[in-house]
């Protein structure tokens, strides 16, 4: 059942695909508006790349998780999600898996590929992509609590970030300050096993509260 | 097929003195009903009287102001899980994915309420309601009374003793209606229970029909 519920979402992502595609654009759209803002200036860009990017990423996340849990809301299939038998945190489980494969994936792939517009060093490239895969999937989760509590309110978009984005900060910190440390010639496994600690916690402890809220936002 | 047969079993689904309040209105004080295996509960009432929200208390999905309903003298908040193993709910809202063919969406609704479906039982399910030749269409571009079809094809899928359903009849046709009349009348026989809505008349032939009015 865990699977069905990944498979139904990721091809219900590929009928429309316009959705995935806004989410990446935008990512890849404020990416590189940096660079043609501030001009090319090598050393300015490096340090402030994986900010940037980082920012970005939690920015297009956000986007899309109005989508999470909004539509099966509208055509009364959360409702059967509800009432089934299996335990609602994997389902919600399995939906934030495919939110991540689809809205994730895209940004980890990216990544690198926008941090050559900032003249980042081959070695930096690759810890970016580690932080991405390794904290994309957080946000995916915490994401999911936010969107489960702001399901079927109105003016949801505007509070799901105010109450996302400070829980995204963590994140935020130790995803940038990774690839700035291995720039500045440290070492960066600190950041990536805090950033490992959250994602275990997130998948422990996100999934059971999404669905708590959930069973709160529809009855 | 096999269905829902369970001749010894005492399956019971009881409400006790159930209040619904929406804000500072109380739509209904002090229900109380019981339904055995084999018997059909029919809620009736005016527009706004709770009807839906009496149906999704008995789902579980909301809790009730006051009362308690019990599946086998237990109440439900204590199953959860165990309770909707039991139970089959077809709401106001289809349950059907736009994006999605008819036949995608019954085998994955079906998945998801415990019951793996093959595509040729899927098939077979949705011609029996009428809807040969459409098992490949979106479900977007079907009409009202299709999609309410491809709702109610989860029930020739379930092997669930207890149905709630909330106005199965609605944009259905007279071929319809005949055979969901049908379909009903089979699972009560088959020692099943049913809880539903309805604005039309119709006849099941049953061993017991209640009717619970709200006002």
């Amino acid at each position: 059942m865990f699977f069905w519920i990944i498979k139904r979402d990721l091809l219900l992502a590929v009928r429309r695909r316009s959705d995935v595609l806004t989410t990446l654009f935008f990512f890849v759209i404020v990416v590189s508006l940096f660079p043609l803002s501030v001009g090319p200036e090598m050393n300015l860009l490096r340090t402030m790349a994986p900010g940037v990017v980082w920012v970005a990423a939690l920015l297009a996340s956000m986007l899309s998780l109005g989508r999470m849990f909004a539509s099966d809301y509208i055509d009364g299939t959360l409702e059967q999600m509800l009432v089934s038998p299996q335990s609602l945190s994997l389902l919600v489980l399995g939906k934030v898996i495919a939110h991540w494969l689809v809205t994730g994936v895209p940004l980890v792939l990216m990544g690198p590929v926008l941090g050559i517009q900032y003249d980042l060093p081959g070695d930096a490239l690759l810890v970016l992509t580690a932080v991405l895969l390794l904290g994309t999937p957080v946000l995916s989760l915490i994401g999911a609590i936010g969107a489960a509590l702001t399901l079927g309110l109105r003016g949801g978009g505007v509070l799901v970030s105010l109450l996302v984005l400070p829980l995204y900060i963590p994140i935020l910190i130790f995803g940038a300050g990774a690839v700035e440390a291995n720039m500045s010639g440290m070492a960066f496994d600190a950041h990536l096993s805090l950033i490992g600690a959250f994602l275990l916690a997130a998948i422990v402890f996100a999934p059971w509260a999404a669905a708590t809220s959930l069973r709160v936002s529809l009855e | 097929m096999m269905r829902f047969i369970s001749p010894g079993a005492l399956k019971m689904l009881r409400g006790i003195g159930l209040a619904c309040a929406r804000g500072d209105r109380e739509l209904f004080r002090d229900i109380n009903f019981s339904l055995k295996a084999g018997e059909l509960l029919q809620v009736r009432g005016p527009n706004g009287s709770g009807k839906t929200s009496l149906l999704r208390m008995l789902c579980g999905l909301s809790n009730p102001a006051a009362g308690e309903i019990q599946w086998n003298s237990t109440a439900i908040r204590t199953l959860a899980g165990e309770y909707f193993t039991a139970l089959t709910y077809i709401g106001h809202l289809n349950g059907t994915k736009d994006d999605l063919t008819a036949l995608e969406n019954l085998r994955i609704s079906s998945a998801l309420a415990g019951f793996e479906i093959s595509d040729a039982q899927a098939v077979a399910a949705l011609r029996q309601m009428g809807l040969k030749g459409r098992e490949m269409l979106p479900v977007k571009v079907l009409s009202q009374g299709q999609r309410r079809r491809v709702a109610l094809a989860r029930l020739l899928m379930c092997k669930t003793a207890l149905w709630i359903l909330d106005e199965p009849l609605v944009a259905l046709d007279v071929a319809a209606v005949n055979l969901v009349q049908g379909l009903l009348e089979q699972h009560l026989r088959q020692g099943g229970m049913i809880v539903m809505t309805t604005h039309q008349e119709i006849e099941i032939n049953c061993a017991l029909i209640s009717q619970l009015q709200l006002s």
